[in-house]
């Protein structure tokens, strides 16, 4: 009974890639990638956020009701919770931008800066 | 300078501990009382350095000492005095100081009281105090050195973790940490009784009060960790079932199961192996506490492996249970029960159900917080447990818990009839159901709170029932109505401190059910003058100001709050550490027995001009904090000497 409840409420970690691969609508998710510099939209008043987020390979459009969190800003890391809407992009729940002492940007746009970035946000998104 | 000395004692102790360890068990295998007298003398030793390491420390971060590494991490000249004191636990190898020294404590105080009392266990304890104490000065010599040089020196530190600057700070980690080490000594008395063959029920009422203490604290440490969190994290809520939480809420679910099966196997004799595999399973779980967030596996499965600490905890927990089961194994004959289960309807059986669903939610605690470890190191996939799933399975165990909490203490032992479940519960039934009905009547439509609400009056009801009973009887015999309740509580105080434990649980019970049904939020943006309204309070936006402090600047909302009338200006700000990346928020609240008012600033125009806020009207949650009080003030009545035997 435990075990069936764990893995019917536990919450897989994904990648932008990943998602766009195997994107089942409805279900949940923690989508990790990179907020793309000039893809950030914050409308304080109606309290609309949306960003894409990037893992080097793919981008997923997200979307979010609410104020972003203090760490959140383009050209950052960041992990979603949230599930993926039928009209083409990922309706997030919850921002999970937490501190960390070791996060490094990836600096340069090559692979193995964002798997590094995948990598520090998989240790985050606990 | 420092460093040397301070690295110079730590090496001491763990020779002088291991040393101590070593001769108490030779002095008790050969009854030379020399050998014993050596390890006290060993472990005082051992305390009078820990103790001098933890001032050194202290020392250190007072006098903004930067040579040393860890006081460099960990304050900076702009931490007030407060802090720099707090700072001295603020992170790991602060706080093994903190738990060494305190194990040292207790060892101490289990010398001065059983070096008399138990001569036949009492040395095998010494010497397993010792032992882990010994490793945990290992741990302080080479996996976590407090007095690490730092070369160059700096002009400044870097500050302490801004989160950390709070009062709860100096009290959160003491408390819990008293309550961690403090089930070292059951868990010394367990192995003493293993080790000597004497499992009966000696060892039992020899720790007796040494596991309330360290209930006690346990249950202290994790009240104000709540508050903590509800203060001062911004997000609203005491509990997130964070594997930190969850580090320090396993050992207490088993250490509850425990305290509850002692009654057993004094009255009737049972339980005798169960008693001994529960107290070596709220130690072990103690260590895999501070393995789990100290390790920083919870961050990730590989992390921890870069450290040695990881690997020493892990390993030093491996041998812990090894020894312990293997121990049981070797005494599997003498731990069988000699009592039987009468009927399924008794006290002995509400216990054992009782113990059960304890242990139940232990498990299922570990098992939620495992998960994600056991799938990134198994399937290479990373995944989250969250709170669903922990309150899916918890709930409905957490109520029948509740709902045993009124049948234990009144049902009959060996089998209860029914004239005595009529006599005992038939009221409280009705009270409870009368209870539900009302909630009902008045509006309540969630089923889970007015279960609880049945369930909550129903063990308050028994509760009412027993002193009520027992009051008379003495008034019968011609005492006074106080003197009459105050003697109840001072001569039976085990039973009736642990009736206002339970009551304190009910009242928490209450507050969290009524925070999850009934609380409210929204999220606004306001510009200079306008108002949001959330569940009949209007707050206002008067402006945004910034002020300098020591050692970070901050900007500072004013809203003014009316709900009909005038409630005064709360002050939700945001703090920019320079150390940090992110400004760190600062909550400000109002609190209310009914509910609070909850404001955290979020995104603002640097002119002043706007603000975005989240508010929130959280419902009942006062209750949880006074319900805390009252479960602290229960097991310290319980802790109170007991007066029956010589009265």
């Amino acid at each position: 009974m435990i075990y069936a409840g764990v893995t019917q409420s536990a919450v897989y970690f994904v990648t932008p890639a990943e998602l766009r691969a195997a994107a089942v609508p409805g279900k949940a998710y923690r989508l990790g990638g990179m907020v793309v510099p000039g893809s950030l939209k914050w409308n304080p008043h109606a309290l609309d956020l949306s960003f894409t987020l990037s893992d080097g390979t793919a981008t997923v459009p997200v979307r979010h009701k609410g104020t972003p969190p203090d760490l959140f800003s383009e050209g950052r890391g960041a992990v979603v919770e949230g599930s993926w809407s039928s009209e083409g992009y990922f309706r997030a729940s919850l921002i999970m931008a937490k501190h960390s002492e070791e996060y490094k940007a990836p600096h340069d746009k090559n692979q193995a800066g964002y798997q590094e970035l995948i990598k520090t946000l998989k240790g985050e998104g606990q | 300078m420092t460093a040397d000395v301070g690295f110079g004692m730590t090496i001491v102790a763990l020779v002088l501990a291991a040393y101590g360890g070593v001769v108490a068990v030779v002095g008790a295998r050969t009854g030379r009382a020399a050998l014993v007298e050596s390890a006290q003398h060993a472990a005082l030793g051992v305390f009078t350095l820990v103790t001098a390491c933890f001032a050194l420390l202290t020392y250190a971060f007072l006098t903004f000492d930067f040579s040393i590494r860890y006081v460099a991490s960990n304050t900076n000249l702009g931490t007030p005095f407060y802090y720099r004191i707090t700072g001295v636990w603020g992170a790991l190898e602060g706080s093994i100081i903190l738990w060494a020294w305190m194990l040292a404590l207790y060892t101490l105080i289990l010398i001065v009281r059983h070096r008399e009392g138990a001569r036949e266990l009492y040395p095998w304890a010494l010497a397993t105090m010792l032992g882990i104490l010994a490793f945990f000065l290992l741990v302080m010599s080479v996996a976590a050195p407090p007095f690490q040089r730092q070369l160059p020196v700096p002009a400044d530190g870097r500050g302490l973790n801004p989160l950390l600057e709070d009062t709860g700070m100096i009290t959160h980690p003491v408390a819990l940490y008293l309550g961690f080490t403090g089930f070292t000594v059951p868990f010394a008395f367990a192995m003493a009784a293993l080790a000597t063959g004497r499992v009966g029920d000696t060892w039992l009422v020899l720790t007796r009060r040494w596991t309330i203490v360290a209930w006690y604290f346990l249950s202290l440490g994790l009240l104000i960790g709540g508050w903590w969190s509800y203060h001062v994290l911004g997000w609203g809520g005491y509990w997130a079932w964070d594997p930190v939480e969850n580090a320090a809420f396993m050992p207490w679910l088993t250490g509850t199961a425990f305290l509850h099966s002692v009654m057993i196997q004094e009255r009737r004799r049972m339980l005798k192996l169960w008693n001994i595999v529960l107290v070596i399973l709220t130690f072990g779980l103690t260590l895999f506490g501070t393995f789990l967030t100290r390790s920083g596996v919870i961050a990730s499965v590989h992390a921890f492996t870069q450290g040695s600490i990881g690997v020493l905890f892990l390993g030093f927990l491996a041998l812990v249970m090894l020894t312990a089961l293997g121990l049981v194994a070797w005494r599997w004959d003498a731990l069988r029960s000699q009592g039987d289960l009468d009927s399924v309807v008794s006290r002995e059986s509400a216990f054992l159900l009782n113990n059960v669903l304890l242990v139940a939610a232990a498990f299922t605690v570990f098992f939620g917080t495992v998960f994600p470890l056991l799938s990134e190191a198994v399937r290479g996939v990373k995944v989250s447990v969250g709170a669903p799933f922990f309150n899916q399975v918890n709930v409905p165990l957490f109520l029948s818990l509740i709902f045993l909490m009124g049948v234990g203490p009144l049902i009959a032992w060996r089998r209860a009839s029914l004239e005595n479940l009529k006599r005992n519960f038939l009221w409280p039934v009705v009270l409870g159901i009368v209870a539900a009905a009302i909630a009902f009547a008045l509006g309540v439509r969630s089923a889970l709170a007015a279960l609880t609400l049945a369930t909550t009056v129903f063990v308050a009801a028994t509760i009412t029932v027993d002193v009520v009973r027992a009051t008379r009887a003495r008034l019968r015999v011609g005492e006074r109505l106080l003197p009459a309740i105050g003697g109840l509580l001072r001569r039976h105080n085990r039973r009736y401190g642990g009736f206002v434990v339970h009551l304190g649980i009910l009242i928490i019970a209450l507050g969290v059910t009524g925070s999850h049904a009934w609380s409210v939020q929204t999220e606004t943006t306001l510009k200079r003058g306008e108002s949001a309204e959330l569940a009949g309070y209007r707050l206002r936006f008067e402006g945004l100001s910034a002020a300098e402090e020591s050692n970070h600047f901050k900007v500072v909302g004013a809203f003014t709050v009316t709900n009909g009338r005038a409630l005064g200006v709360l002050q939700p700000a945001k703090k920019f550490y320079p150390q940090e990346q992110a400004p760190i928020a600062y909550v400000d609240y109002r609190l209310g027995l009914k509910e609070d008012i909850y404001v955290v600033l979020g995104d603002f125009a640097r002119d002043g001009s706007q603000a975005t806020i989240k508010v929130q009207v959280n419902r009942l949650v006062s209750w949880i904090w006074i319900g805390g009080v009252v479960l602290t003030l229960g097991a310290l009545l319980a802790i109170l000497p007991d007066r029956r035997a010589s009265a």
